[in-house]
């Protein structure tokens, strides 16, 4: 599936929903579904600190394919950090820089990821993208 | 004494609806909202009178110059300050500590030397004075709490020295609403001749703004937590000190001569009031005091201690439900946490119930981590809000309990 497919699946899945709490549940269910990062992972390296929230995302290269694991301490953060990985992880690097993530838009999570909103999500897809980039220019031949 | 209703007619927002559900503002420690009359005041300054403060030879200047004057007398007979040249108009709280940071820094910190404040300072009453340290040599003391979060007096009373050169301390914790014994901290250094500043963010709008009562040497406080606007607040300083003190920033009103070998400095309480003020500003925080007078300050202190009790007795009844300062909090500001579920969780469900609470560290970082907590919830009320409003907030907290469980 590309980006799009998946971003297209979670809208249908929220768009089921009107209510806030029922969103809310969802995301809470994410959450609990999304494997956590092993404790002995979760150092500063992975450690991205908002002033509310911490997240941890892991970043792993395999077969030119970026596949990434994330926790957080709060539900509902991740439970959109699970979105997140949903759409971005287990692709190549270039499909990752380039993603256009407007399911966020679309199911009004741009409030938890404005820059104010300091929970550390907005860095996590900076940080997704970076590790993108960083993996592209380690490995030239295996990502083009 | 106006009805609870006739109150929150005067303060428009409170009506509004948030999420299609009516807002039920509980964020007062971060910002109280305006009364009306403090917006037609302000709008009346840009509508009517605005000119230039202090420098015209215009009707207009005049007026605006009166007006910001009055303002100023108004504060000093709020804060029962002896003269109007003790009271110096800055940007917020934040300003009027960093203004003593520098200036009485300058003058009276030198190496070696000590400041003492308390572990329940806001970060505004904290990282000035680290500053200061810094630049000077000097070290920074810190006054430690008990596991509920009291001030060990003991240990104050043994940190003080010679070496001493001034004690920072807020009135009220904005992370716990814990109430300091400032009074007794202030009596016991001037037994030793030490000034004290009193961090009164916290305290001024719940009827702790008497200067004279509590002989504190500085007090600061903004005007948007006390029903003022944003951008404008307070510093009172007792003269003596605040004429040994050199300016703080340079620039227009603050001078007496310019030439550029040498500028003479303004008497105070311009010597501390570098640029344009915000006149406009400090013209509506006098209009919010004014609105309390007018109120009845006994009558807004019983709204609130209802509140307190009976917010205090709906929290203690939720099950896993932990306060933050322990015991019953000196104003109506509660700080908790739920069993087993994140504070900023519980703060976006709550959100999305119309409900207004701020959650994480409360830029208070070091007593969260002494309390070993990562953050809490914090529902901050005031004499507006009412006991319905407080039968929302726990019904939103058993409805985030129900949902994490």
């Amino acid at each position: 599936m590309t980006t799009d497919e998946v971003q297209e699946q979670i809208t249908a899945e929220f768009e089921a929903f009107n209510d806030w709490m029922d969103r809310y549940n969802l995301l809470i269910e994410l959450g609990r579904e999304l494997p956590p990062v092993d404790q002995a992972e979760k150092t500063n390296e992975y450690l991205i600190e908002g002033c509310q929230s911490k997240v941890w995302l892991v970043p792993e290269f395999r077969n030119g394919l970026l596949f990434f694991k994330a926790d957080s301490d709060a539900l509902i953060t991740k439970g959109i950090v699970s979105l997140l990985v949903r759409v971005l992880s287990g692709r190549t690097p270039r499909e990752i820089k380039n993603a256009n993530l407007w399911f966020i838009d679309k199911i009004n999570l741009r409030q938890n990821l404005s820059p104010t909103r300091s929970n550390g999500l907005l860095a996590m897809i900076k940080q997704m993208r970076l590790y993108a980039l960083a993996f592209e220019l380690k490995n030239p031949d295996k990502t083009a | 004494m106006k009805k609870i209703t006739e109150i929150r007619k005067d303060f428009s927002i409170l009506s509004t609806s948030v999420y299609g559900k009516p807002l039920v503002y509980l964020d007062n420690a971060a910002t109280t909202q305006k009364p009306s009359c403090v917006i037609e005041a302000m709008n009346e300054v840009y509508t009517e009178y605005n000119a230039n403060v202090h420098r015209g030879v215009h009707f207009l200047s005049d007026k605006a110059s009166e007006a910001y004057e009055n303002a100023r007398e108004k504060i000093r007979s709020f804060l029962n300050a002896s003269q109007k040249e003790e009271i110096i108009f800055t940007p917020g709280t934040t300003g009027s500590i960093n203004l003593v940071a520098y200036s009485f820094g300058e003058r009276f910190v030198k190496k070696g030397d000590e400041i003492i404040i308390s572990t329940l300072e806001h970060h505004s009453n904290i990282v000035p004075w680290q500053m200061l340290c810094d630049r000077k040599g000097a070290t920074l003391k810190v006054i430690p709490v008990d596991d509920n979060c009291r001030l060990v007096f003991e240990e104050y009373t043994r940190m003080l020295s010679k070496k001493t050169r001034l004690v920072a301390v807020t009135q009220v914790s904005n992370a716990t609403g814990v109430v300091l014994p400032v009074k007794e901290i202030i009596e016991e250094a001037h037994r030793y001749n030490i000034p004290v500043l009193v961090d009164g963010a916290q305290g001024v709008q719940h009827g702790m703004n008497d200067v004279m009562e509590t002989d504190c040497d500085f007090y600061a406080f903004s005007g948007h937590k006390i029903y003022g606007p944003a951008g404008i607040g307070v510093l009172y300083g007792k003269r003596e000190i605040l004429e040994s003190m050199p300016p703080f920033q340079g620039g227009g009103d603050m001078i007496e001569k310019v030439t550029f070998e040498k500028t003479t400095y303004n008497a105070l309480p311009f010597k501390f009031e570098a640029g344009t003020t915000n006149f406009p500003g400090a013209i509506g925080l006098a209009r919010a005091i004014d609105y309390l007078r007018e109120t009845g300050p006994e009558y807004i202190e019983s709204l609130e201690k209802d509140l307190l009790g009976y917010t205090w007795s709906a929290l203690s009844e939720i099950p896993g439900l932990k306060m933050a300062g322990g015991s019953v909090p000196g104003v109506p500001v509660f700080s908790f946490n739920l069993e087993g579920v994140h504070h900023y969780d519980a703060g976006m469900v709550l959100d999305k119930l119309g409900i207004a609470v701020r959650t994480g560290n409360h830029c208070a970082q070091p007593l969260i981590e002494r309390l070993g907590l990562d953050g809490t919830i914090r529902a901050s009320l005031c004499f507006y809000n009412t006991r319905e409003e407080v039968d929302t907030l726990i019904e939103g907290i058993n409805r985030v309990r129900d949902m994490f469980f």
